[in-house]
C-alpha cells in the first residue's frame, strides 16, 4: 500500500433491518417460508411437529391400519389383559383397545381441525374487517365480539347438545363460535398494526382494492401470528371437544373415540383395569403437550416478526 | 358491558328453546308426549300465544324474579334444585382457586426470581401439567390416590365439612392441575420481563436492597399481568367444572346440566346456563376492575387487549 | 490541585456475546476532580453507557472487570452491602429515557423519596417535603400536587426534570447522565441542559455527562472524551476541541454536524458504519478503515493513549496531523 494513497473502503453498512417482504411471497417462496419457520423453532418444536404429523396420520388411516375391528365386543374377553395381537389388551366391552385408539385418533384430532378452521376463518376475516375499517365498524365489531365472550366454550356445547341432539357436529360448531371471540381478539391487535405500515399505503395509492390488498398482502403477512394462534387453539379444542366426549354429549358410543374411551372404561380403575382409561388419556396428552410446545414456540416467532 | 353481555346470553340462553328442531312444546317437553292439561299449563306458563319478544320478556321477567321455570324430568322448581346443588359447585371452584392461586402464584414467583435448576425444573413440570385437562386428571389421581392408595374417596360429595374437604380434594386438584400450570407459567415470565426492565435498574442504582426492589418493583408491577391471567384462568373453571363434577360423581350446577342435557329437560339447561354464565361474566368483571385498580394508567372498561 | 474525585485506570470490561467473551471497553483512563463537567462523547456502541455502567457499578451479571476504578480514593470495585448501598447514594445517575425508568405504576412522591425513605431512614413527611423543595429548584412548581400524579399524567421533559431531582436528593457527589436529553425536543433539551448547569454550580456537583452530541457536550462540560469502539480516541478542553482536534475521528464528528451558518452540496457523514469494541481488531487503530488520513503505520498496532498540548489523542499520527485536522479531505 503506499504510503500517501488514503485507505479506501466503505465497509457495507450493517442498515436498516431489512424491510418484510410487502406484497405477499410467491407460491413455494410460501412453502419455503413455512418450512424455515419450522426450522426456527428449534429442535423441540421439529419433534413435535413430527409428533402431531403422526397422530395426523393416525387419524386419517386409522380405519386401514387398525389390525381388528375397534367395535366387535366380545364380554366373554372383557378387560382382558394384553396378548398376543392384542397389545394393550380389550376394554370393558372385549374389545381391542389398540384398534379402538387407531380409529378413535379420527374424531380426536379431525374434530378440532375442524373447530379451528371455523373460529380462524371467521377470527381473521372479523378482525381484519374491524382493522380495515376502522372507526364505527370497529367498535361495533368489537363490541359484538365483547359481548360473545361470555360463553365459555363447554357451556355453549352442552347448549347446543340439550338443544340439537348430542353429536360431534353440534359441540364442534358450538366451540368454532365460543373460540371465535378470542382469536378476532387477538388478531385485530396484528391486523392494526400491519394496517398502518407503508406498504398498505403504498398499495392503496396505486389503486389496488381493499380485499386485494388484505388477501394478497395483509392476511400473508399475518402469517406466522395465524399459524401459532391456530396451533394453540387447536390444543384447546382437542381438549374442550375430548371433555364433551367424555361427558357424553359429543362422539355417542360404541363410535371410538378417546374421550369417550376414557368414560366408558372409567368403571375399570376401581376394578383394577385401568389400562384401557389410562391409554387413551396418554394419547391425548402427548398429542397436547406436542400441539403446546409446538404453538408456544410458533407464537415466540410470530413475536419476533413483530417487535 | 356487564348489562349487554348477560342480556345478549340470557337472549341466546332463551332462544335455544326455538332452535331446537320441532315446535316449543316438544323442546320443554323433551320429545314426550304430554296430556292435554299439561299443555295448557305450558302454554300459559310460557306464553307461547304471544310474539316472540313478549314471550323473551315475561321470561326475563320471571327469571329476574327467582323463577326459573319448571324441571320436567323432577317436576320440581329449577330455582330449588339449582339451590341445593351450587354450593357444591361454587366450594369446588373456590377450593380448586385456591390451589391455582397459591401454589401457581407461588411457584411461578420462585422460579421467576431464581433461575437455575429450580426453573428448568418447573418449565418442565408445568409444560407437561399445562396439557393435561381436567378429566385425564380426574382418571390418573382416582387411580392412584383413590384406588391404589385409598388416601382419598373416589365419588361423592361426603356428608360434613370434614368430609366435604376430603371428597373435594382430589376433584379441586384435578380441575386446577392445568391452570395451576398455566399461572405459574405466566407468573414466572412476567416477574421475569419486569426484573428486566429499566425502572428495576433505576431503583438498584440508587442503592435500594434487593429485597425491596422484588417487593416494591418487580412484584408489584407484575401483579397486573399475574391477577389478570390468574382471573381469566379461574373464570373458566366454572365451566370445566363440571366434566370434574362428573368424573367424580359430585353433585353439582355442572354434572346435573350434563344430565339434564342428556335428558332434553330445557327448563333446567336453561337456568343453570343462565347461573354459569352470569357467574363467568361476573368474575370477568371482577378482574377488569382488580386491573384498573392495580394499574393506575388505565380507565375501568378498557382491558389490553 | 485537590485529590480526584473519580479515577479510572486501565478499566477493560469484558462481557458474554453470543458464548465469548468479549471487551466492551478497553483501557479506559481519566479522572474527574470535584466540581468538574466531563463530557463522554461517541456514537453507539463505543462503550460511553457501559462506562457510566461501570462506574455506578450496573454492569450485567457476569461482567468481567479488569483495572480499577477509585471513587474519592477508595476501590469500588470491592464494595458489598452496606458500603456498596453508600456509594450508591454518593454516585447518583440518571437515564436516557425518563418513562421507562421510572415505575409507572407507582406515584412520583414515591419514585423520589424511595432512597431517602429506604436507605437513610428519612420519615416520610419529611422526605416529602425535601422532594417538593426539590421540583422547585429544577423549575417545577406546585411540588406538593405533582408528588402525587403518576408518570403517565407528566411530559417526557417534566419527567427526566424530575428524575434529576430525584438524583439529587440524597445529595450524591457524582453524576452521571447517561444521555439524559436525547430523548426530548431541542427546547425542552436547552431547559434540562441549563438545569444541569445550575444545579452543578449551586451544589458543586461532580458530572459526567454522557451524549454522542459533540456540541451539546462542549455546552456545559470543561472536558470531553471522545471514544470509539470501546476505547478513548482523544481527551480534550472542549472549548479547542472543535477547532483544534487531536484525532481525526473528533475531527470527522465535528464536521459532520450540519452547520445553519453555511451551505453545503453534500451532508458530511463519516464512510462505513461505527464499530462496537468487540469487533475493534486486535492489532491497528479501530478507526484506520474510516480514516481518511491512515497510513500504514495505523495498521500496526494500536495507537497508545499519548499527550499532547493538554490533552491526549490516540492517534499514531496525531503530531503530524495537528493542525490539519479541521479541514477533512474530501475522499
Amino acid at each position: 500500500m503506499s504510503a500517501t494513497a488514503p485507505l479506501a473502503g466503505p465497509a457495507v453498512p450493517r442498515g436498516p433491518v431489512a424491510p418484510r417482504s410487502g406484497p405477499g411471497a410467491a407460491r413455494r417462496g410460501r412453502v419455503l417460508g413455512a418450512l424455515a419457520l419450522l426450522r426456527a423453532t428449534g429442535p423441540v418444536g421439529i419433534a413435535s411437529a413430527v409428533i402431531i404429523a403422526i397422530a395426523i396420520l393416525v387419524a386419517v388411516f386409522g380405519t386401514f391400519i387398525a389390525p381388528y375391528d375397534p367395535n366387535l365386543p366380545n364380554l366373554s374377553l372383557a378387560w382382558g389383559a394384553p396378548s398376543g395381537g392384542h397389545l394393550l389388551g380389550y376394554d370393558f366391552q372385549g374389545r381391542d383397545v389398540l384398534s379402538r385408539l387407531l380409529v378413535g385418533a379420527g374424531t380426536a384430532l379431525l374434530g378440532p381441525l375442524a373447530v379451528v378452521a371455523g373460529a380462524m376463518v371467521a377470527g381473521v376475516l372479523l378482525a381484519v374487517t374491524a382493522a380495515w375499517r376502522r372507526g364505527a365498524s370497529d367498535a361495533v365489531i368489537s363490541s359484538g365480539l365483547d359481548i360473545l365472550f361470555a360463553f365459555p366454550g363447554i357451556l355453549l356445547a352442552v347448549l347446543a347438545a340439550a338443544v340439537f341432539g348430542p353429536g360431534l357436529a353440534a359441540a364442534a360448531i358450538a366451540l368454532a363460535v365460543a373460540y371465535m371471540p378470542y382469536v378476532a381478539r387477538v388478531l385485530r391487535g396484528a391486523a392494526l398494526k400491519e394496517r398502518s405500515q407503508p406498504y398498505v399505503a403504498a398499495l392503496e395509492v396505486q389503486g389496488a382494492s381493499a380485499a386485494s390488498i388484505c388477501f394478497r398482502h395483509l392476511i400473508p403477512n399475518m402469517g406466522p401470528l395465524i399459524v401459532a394462534q391456530a396451533t394453540i387453539l387447536f390444543g384447546y379444542a382437542m381438549v374442550d371437544l375430548a371433555a364433551i366426549s367424555f361427558l357424553g354429549l359429543g362422539v355417542q358410543p360404541p363410535e371410538p373415540n378417546w374421550g369417550v374411551m376414557i368414560s366408558e372404561n372409567q368403571v375399570g380403575l376401581a376394578q383394577g383395569y385401568p389400562l384401557p382409561a389410562l391409554v387413551a388419556c396418554a394419547c391425548i396428552v402427548v398429542v397436547v403437550i406436542a400441539v403446546n410446545l409446538l404453538g408456544e414456540r410458533l407464537f415466540e416467532q410470530a413475536q419476533r416478526t413483530y417487535r | 358491558m356487564l348489562v349487554a353481555s348477560l342480556l345478549v346470553a340470557s337472549f341466546v340462553i332463551f332462544a335455544a328453546l326455538y332452535l331446537a328442531p320441532g315446535n316449543p312444546i316438544s323442546a320443554l317437553s323433551g320429545g314426550r308426549s304430554l296430556p292435554a292439561s299439561s299443555i295448557a299449563v305450558l302454554e300459559q306458563r310460557y306464553h307461547l300465544n304471544e310474539s316472540f319478544l313478549a314471550q323473551y320478556w315475561y321470561w326475563l321477567d320471571n327469571v329476574l324474579h327467582g323463577n326459573l321455570g319448571i324441571s320436567i324430568t323432577l317436576r320440581e322448581n329449577v330455582s330449588t334444585l339449582i339451590a341445593s346443588r351450587v354450593w357444591t359447585t361454587a366450594g369446588l371452584v373456590l377450593y380448586a382457586s385456591l390451589i391455582i392461586g397459591v401454589l401457581g402464584i407461588g411457584i411461578g414467583i420462585v422460579a421467576g426470581l431464581r433461575p437455575g435448576v429450580l426453573d428448568t425444573g418447573t418449565l418442565v413440570t408445568t409444560a407437561v401439567s399445562a396439557a393435561i385437562p381436567a378429566f385425564v386428571a380426574a382418571i390418573v389421581l382416582i387411580l392412584l390416590f383413590a384406588v391404589r392408595l385409598g388416601w382419598f374417596p373416589a365419588l361423592g360429595n361426603g356428608t360434613d365439612l370434614a368430609s366435604n374437604i376430603r371428597h373435594f380434594t382430589l376433584p379441586a386438584i384435578a380441575l386446577a392441575i392445568s391452570s395451576l400450570a398455566i399461572v405459574a407459567r405466566v407468573t414466572r415470565a412476567s416477574i421475569r420481563e419486569e426484573g428486566e426492565r429499566e425502572h428495576v435498574q433505576t431503583a438498584v442504582s440508587r442503592g435500594i436492597p434487593a429485597r425491596k426492589v422484588i417487593q416494591r418493583h418487580i412484584l408489584r408491577n407484575a401483579a397486573i399481568p399475574i391477577t389478570t391471567v390468574t382471573g381469566i384462568t379461574i373464570a373458566s373453571l366454572i365451566a370445566v367444572a363440571a366434566v370434574v363434577e362428573v368424573a367424580f360423581g359430585l353433585n353439582g350446577l355442572g354434572a346435573y346440566l350434563v344430565q339434564a342435557a342428556e335428558s332434553k329437560d330445557l327448563a333446567v339447561v336453561q337456568g343453570i346456563s343462565l347461573v354459569l354464565v352470569t357467574a363467568f361474566v361476573v368474575v370477568n368483571l371482577l378482574v377488569d376492575v382488580l386491573y384498573a385498580v392495580l394499574d393506575p394508567r388505565v380507565t375501568l372498561g378498557s382491558r389490553a387487549g | 490541585m485537590s485529590a480526584p474525585l473519580l479515577e479510572v485506570d486501565g478499566l477493560t470490561v469484558l462481557l458474554d456475546v453470543e458464548g465469548a467473551q468479549r471487551a466492551v471497553l478497553r483501557d479506559i483512563a481519566f479522572t474527574m476532580q470535584p466540581g468538574e463537567a466531563v463530557g463522554l462523547v461517541g456514537e453507539s456502541g463505543s462503550g460511553k453507557s457501559m462506562t457510566a455502567r461501570a462506574i455506578g457499578r450496573l454492569l450485567p451479571r457476569g461482567a468481567e472487570i479488569q483495572g480499577s476504578i477509585r471513587f474519592r480514593g477508595g476501590d469500588i470495585g470491592s464494595l458489598s452491602g452496606a458500603a456498596l448501598r453508600r456509594y450508591r447514594g454518593q454516585v447518583a445517575m440518571i437515564f436516557q429515557d425518563p418513562r421507562a425508568h421510572i415505575n409507572p405504576v407507582r406515584r412520583i412522591g414515591d419514585f423520589m423519596t424511595e432512597a431517602l425513605r429506604t436507605n437513610l431512614g428519612v420519615p416520610a413527611d419529611q422526605a416529602r417535603r425535601r422532594a417538593a423543595d426539590m421540583l422547585a429548584q429544577v423549575g417545577i412548581e406546585d411540588g406538593t400536587r405533582r408528588l402525587r400524579q403518576y408518570p403517565h399524567q407528566m411530559s417526557g421533559g417534566m419527567l427526566q426534570r424530575i428524575m434529576i431531582a430525584a438524583a439529587l436528593l440524597t445529595e450524591p457527589r457524582l453524576l452521571l447522565a447517561d444521555e439524559p436529553t436525547t430523548a426530548l425536543d431541542v427546547t425542552t433539551q436547552a431547559e434540562v441542559m441549563a438545569i444541569l448547569d445550575d444545579l452543578r454550580r449551586d451544589f458543586g456537583l461532580t458530572i459526567l455527562f454522557i451524549t454522542h452530541d459533540l456540541e451539546l457536550a462542549a455546552a456545559i462540560c470543561d472536558r470531553t472524551v471522545v471514544m470509539y469502539a470501546g476505547q478513548i480516541a482523544e481527551v480534550r478542553a472542549s472549548s479547542l476541541l472543535h477547532d483544534d482536534p487531536l484525532h481525526p475521528y473528533t475531527a470527522a464528528l465535528a464536521a459532520a454536524r450540519p452547520d445553519i451558518t453555511q451551505t453545503a452540496h453534500r451532508l458530511r457523514a463519516i464512510p462505513g458504519r461505527p464499530l462496537s469494541a468487540f469487533e475493534a481488531p486486535p492489532a491497528e487503530c479501530a478507526f484506520a478503515p474510516r480514516c481518511p488520513h491512515a497510513r500504514d503505520i495505523c495498521l500496526q498496532a494500536v495507537p497508545d493513549l499519548a499527550e499532547l498540548d493538554g490533552g491526549l489523542s490516540r492517534c499514531a499520527r496525531a503530531h503530524e496531523l495537528r493542525g490539519q485536522l479541521q479541514e477533512v479531505p474530501r475522499a
